[in-house]
């Protein structure tokens, strides 16, 4: 018979592993899930809520996609896994024996012990529940008169604006100086912060949540800063400080847990044939620099392109490229490449360009002396990918970079472009006289 | 503003529940002498229609359907008599006074021209006598009411960017009564335009006024249609260009679309018939103009001197040469999204509803099915057609011309094109002529898929699958399919509307013109990953 792999979690991780298992072999796979029958984006739940889309449109995958790749479906909660047996407990007393096991179990939202923070209209926004639960406690803005988000992180501001939809005034605590700025340059944090006010939120920059207050009924009437002592009427709490491994269904299992699943560049845990991808997975040291554990769709994706080729013979390390990540806040795209850090690393430096509608604008990080390009952040204007890539792999300067920018530029046709610009700018920093080059389709497909 | 566009709303329904009065207001009084000028005119043979239309009509004044139905049933009762006499010289093989009968009958379907010929002498009342104020109380609140409603979006909607939200809360927009509403007005429209065009003749004399100045004619239905699409598009454009006010594309795109409809479908064709020339939309391609080659069309032309035998020339080098060549540079989307009529109102009137098209593979087999068999069979019609007009002959193996004309204009003309096409915007999206039944969209989708510089390129690895592409394609293409596999998006029916773009959340998305080479990209290990992994899987030619 063939090797039944388990998996636990649909999310992007544990379904990309199935896809590709299922390319290269014809293992027998199961896939549980305890939120929804059906792998749906995650990184979507937002647009369900403002009404740009249904929960059927955030589903990759039509239904029949996995009755025709033979990738068993099962909705169930895993209760413990018991790998001597190689077994597992799923809620109703039901077992499942497994020959390999892929922990893809996602993350959970943060609570830091905030009195209060289990009180009814207290909420993280992450599964599919989570937004049902946040379309009963505010479908408009009667029942809800003011919600507080409190975590000035991705999805933070993915609440607030979804709030703001339904015409919900919304309280937005964030506990850095300026918004996302442990991972952002000062100049980008402070044109989101005033792009965040100007659309009307009551953004509070250095505040921490001290409490949150119950009405008579044990809902949430009201949450306490830490600071001030200021007490702020609401009808929603969103908790939305980070996310961590979702772990705890594994305390006693024999599996080695840090915050998350301890794994090696392989993937494996301490236990045989016991694997774990995506969110939930820590490395015991970061790769390439990057962190132990990563959250974002990008590295669950690629963790599961890895582990299916271990599971299907071709043992694979976990050995992602050149790192990248995007973004949307409110009306202003994110896009990054590379390496920017909030402030420069040692021997680096920044160069920064806003554009005058403060809606626009670039940092890009590189070293000093030489100007090796070491990363971009770039906020209102798209930039192509395979470029960055490449040129983070040829190790180019960001003379080289900004010159070959119009090759890079990823806007809609018609577009205004900044170059030149941009350009002018460096130029006047750095002393230099370069020009933009015309696009090149050459260079482009090189 | 919320009140503005409230009170808008009231008053484009105020001005379409007098438009749609309009048709059951006024008399019908048709006098002995214009009945005798029109008979003349026409040629008209049977006496018995004469007859009767005399006795029921002439000298009275009629409601619209009370004088239509008279008409009509003064038709009837002649093919009846006839049909009868044919029947009788049948039995008694009299074959020459049997083929004498027929010039005594009426063609079916010329019943509603007949009646709408008449209908526009016999008007009277309100509406003839005060056409320009009806037309304010028609058009102008309409227009004004919209144009209400329409405004305050660009402070309601909030600062420059995607503004999708509620759409699927709205009835309107999310298949709910409202949308049905629509879909039967839209519908029944579409019914009366093509089939019944005689009960709408009030209809028309709201436009005299203006058709005389351009064409020195009194209005026809189909320059009531003309001039309501160009109305419709040009209001709905204004609606487009604030929501999308972010993004140059799509102002470019839909400022393009509206030039091409009024100057070129509306306003030079007019400008022609006015100056007794044929008036011709020089940018409409076979085969989306059906009729191009049928003999009546040829014989116009041919009879029109020059400028008639430049039309034929130019219509037979549009579409064998520059639509294709257009197509290898830049795509379907220079004729789908940038210039054709049907287009243009999928991109104005047509763009609350490009979310629900659909977009299982179901719905694409149906696709290729359905539009490759509209494109065969305009082209059989076509070669039919052709060959009986320079042969003589009625029929090509077996086929009468007659007869495939009259069931593709039916058909395909009318009920694809018109009712399915346009009435069901509000629940099967609007494109669907332009995807599942235009033949010059077909002819296009060729070209597009394999010999073009046209992709809709992914940018590496960047898609988080979210969907708001796929939903938003009015083409009912699956983006995302394409987008979370890192592929570029090659497909026959991507008319290059641009919205995927522009609703992708991470900038994954960009329509371009490049080099044929590298153009379609299958990847199964996206950008990002490990690069020796890339390779390895992406190079394996084995891989499903
Ligand atoms: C609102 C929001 C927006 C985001 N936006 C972005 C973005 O724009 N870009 C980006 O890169 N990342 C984004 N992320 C992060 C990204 O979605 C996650 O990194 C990614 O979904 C993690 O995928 P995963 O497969 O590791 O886990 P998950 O998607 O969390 O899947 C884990 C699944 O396992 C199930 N499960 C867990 N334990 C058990 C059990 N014991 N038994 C049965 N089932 C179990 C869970 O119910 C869940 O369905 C966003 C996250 C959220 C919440
Ligand atoms: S794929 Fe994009 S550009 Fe093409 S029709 Fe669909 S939405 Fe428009
Ligand atoms: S809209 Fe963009 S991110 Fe979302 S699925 Fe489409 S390509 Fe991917």
């Amino acid at each position: 018979m063939e090797e039944h792999i388990v998996i636990i979690g649909n999310g992007i991780s544990g379904v990309t592993t199935a896809r590709h298992i299922r390319k290269a072999s014809d293992k027998k796979i199961t896939i549980i899930s305890a939120e929804t029958d059906h792998f749906f984006s995650r990184t979507a739940l937002m647009y369900i809520y403002m009404g740009h889309m249904k929960y059927e449109h955030t589903k990759p995958y039509e239904d029949y996609f996995w009755k025709k790749n033979r990738i068993d479906l099962k909705r169930a909660f895993v209760e413990t896994v018991d790998h001597e047996n190689k077994q597992l407990l799923l809620s109703g007393g039901e077992k499942m024996s497994y020959d390999k096991l892929v922990l893809a179990v996602g993350s959970t939202p943060n609570k830091f012990g905030w009195p209060g923070q289990d009180l009814e209209g207290v909420q993280g926004l992450y599964s599919k529940q989570d937004l049902d639960k946040l379309e009963a406690n505010a479908p408009d803005n009667k029942t809800c008169k003011r919600a507080v988000v409190v975590g000035g992180g991705l999805i933070g501001i993915e609440m607030v604006e979804m709030l703001l939809t339904r015409d919900i005034p919304v309280t937005f605590l964030v506990r850095e100086n300026n918004f996302w700025n442990g991972v952002l340059p000062i100049g980008e944090s402070q044109m989101l912060n005033r792009h965040i006010k100007s659309h009307h939120v009551d953004l509070r920059l250095g505040f921490n949540l001290d409490s949150i207050l119950a009405d008579d009924n044990g809902k949430v009437r009201a949450v306490t800063i830490k600071e001030t002592g200021e007490e702020i009427a609401c009808n929603v709490v969103g908790l939305t400080a980070g996310v961590s491994p979702n772990v705890a269904f594994l305390k006693d299992s024999g599996i080695e847990i840090g915050r998350g699943i301890k794994v090696n560049p392989m993937l494996e845990t301490n236990i045989k044939d016991i694997y774990a991808i995506g969110d939930c997975a820590e490395q015991h040291e970061g790769i390439n620099g990057r962190r132990p554990i990563e959250a974002v769709w990008y590295t669950g994706r690629m963790m599961g392109e890895a582990l299916a080729q271990t599971l299907t013979g071709k043992p694979t390390a976990y050995n992602p490229g050149h790192w990248f990540n995007s973004a949307k806040f409110m009306d202003i795209e994110y896009q990054t490449y590379g390496w920017v850090f909030s402030k420069p690393k040692e021997g680096n430096t920044h160069f920064h360009w806003m554009h005058k509608d403060d809606n626009k604008c670039i940092t890009i990080e590189m070293q000093e002396g030489t100007r090796k390009f070491i990363g971009i952040n770039n906020f209102g204007i798209r930039l192509r990918h395979e470029l960055f890539d490449r040129w983070l792999t040829e190790g180019q300067t960001t003379d080289y970079v900004l010159e070959h920018l119009k090759d890079a530029n990823f806007d809609p046709e018609l577009y205004a472009h900044y170059e030149k610009e941009i350009l002018a700018e460096y130029n006047k920093q750095y002393g230099t006289s370069l020009a933009p080059k015309k696009k090149s389709w050459k260079r482009i497909f090189a | 503003m919320k009140i503005i566009k409230n009170l808008g709303l009231v008053i484009f329904l105020t001005g379409l529940a007098i438009w749609t009065a309009s048709v059951f207001m006024g008399g019908f009084t048709l006098q002995q002498d214009q009945l005798d000028v029109f008979v003349s005119e026409k040629g008209i043979k049977s006496e018995l229609i004469t007859k009767k239309i005399t006795e029921d009509v002439v000298g009275k004044t009629l409601g619209t359907f009370a004088f239509t139905g008279a008409i009509r049933n003064a038709l009837a009762e002649n093919n009846t008599y006839y049909d009868a006499q044919i029947a009788k010289y049948d039995a008694a093989k009299e074959w020459d006074k049997k083929g004498e009968q027929y010039q005594y009958r009426i063609n079916d379907k010329d019943f509603q021209a007949f009646s709408f010929s008449l209908a526009k002498k016999a008007g009277t009342g309100f509406i003839v006598e005060n056409k320009g104020l009806m037309w304010f109380l028609t058009f102008g609140l309409s227009i004004l009411g919209a144009l209400m409603f329409i405004f305050p979006n660009l402070v309601l909607l909030g600062k420059p960017g995607i503004k999708n939200d509620h759409i699927y809360h709205d009835a309107a927009t999310n298949r709910g009564w409202i949308a049905w509403l629509v879909l039967i007005y839209l519908v029944l429209f579409y019914l009366v335009l093509y089939f019944n065009a005689d009960y709408v003749v009030n209809w028309t004399f709201i436009l005299d006024p203006i058709s005389n100045a351009l064409n020195g004619g009194d209005a026809s239905q189909w320059f009531v249609y003309g001039f309501l699409y160009c109305t419709i598009m040009l209001t709905m454009a204004m609606r487009m260009y604030i929501k999308y006010r972010h993004n140059k594309y799509q102002i470019v795109r839909t400022t393009s679309v509206l030039f091409f409809q009024i100057v070129f479908a509306f306003l030079i064709p007019e400008i022609m018939s006015s100056l007794g020339k044929p008036g011709y939309d020089f940018k409409n391609a076979f085969p989306l103009d059906y009729d191009f080659f049928f003999e009546w069309n040829l014989e116009t032309l041919t009879e029109s001197g020059g400028l008639g035998i430049f039309i034929l020339v130019w219509g037979v080098v549009l579409t064998l040469v520059i639509v294709p060549v257009m197509v290898y540079f830049f795509g379907k989307r220079w004729y789908c999204s940038w210039v054709c009529g049907c287009g243009g109102l999928a991109e104005t009137l047509g763009d609350p509803y490009r979310q629900h098209s659909n977009k299982t593979m179901k719905a694409w087999k149906l696709e290729r099915w359905l539009i490759h068999s509209v494109l065969a069979f305009s082209l059989v019609m076509t070669v039919v057609t052709l060959y009986c007009y320079f042969t003589g002959a009625e029929s090509l193996l077996g086929i009468n011309t007659q007869w495939i004309k009259d069931t593709y204009s039916f058909l395909i003309g009318a009920w694809f094109a018109g009712v399915i096409g346009t009435g069901f915007y509000p629940i099967f999206g609007n494109r669907v002529w332009c995807r599942f039944g235009c033949p010059l969209a077909a002819y296009l989708g060729f070209v597009q898929r394999f010999k073009s510089r046209f992709r809709i390129t992914t940018n590496g690895g960047q898609c988080i699958s979210c969907g708001n592409c796929s939903t938003y394609c009015e083409q009912g293409i699956d983006v995302r399919a394409y987008a979370q596999k890192g592929e570029n998006i090659v497909r026959s029916s991507c008319v290059g509307c641009g919205v995927c773009s522009a609703v992708c959340p991470r900038g994954v998305l960009k329509l371009e013109n490049g080099p044929e080479a590298g153009r379609i990209n299958p990847t199964q290990v996206l950008l990002g990953n490990d690069v020796d992994l890339m390779d390895y899987v992406n190079n394996d030619q084995d891989v499903a």
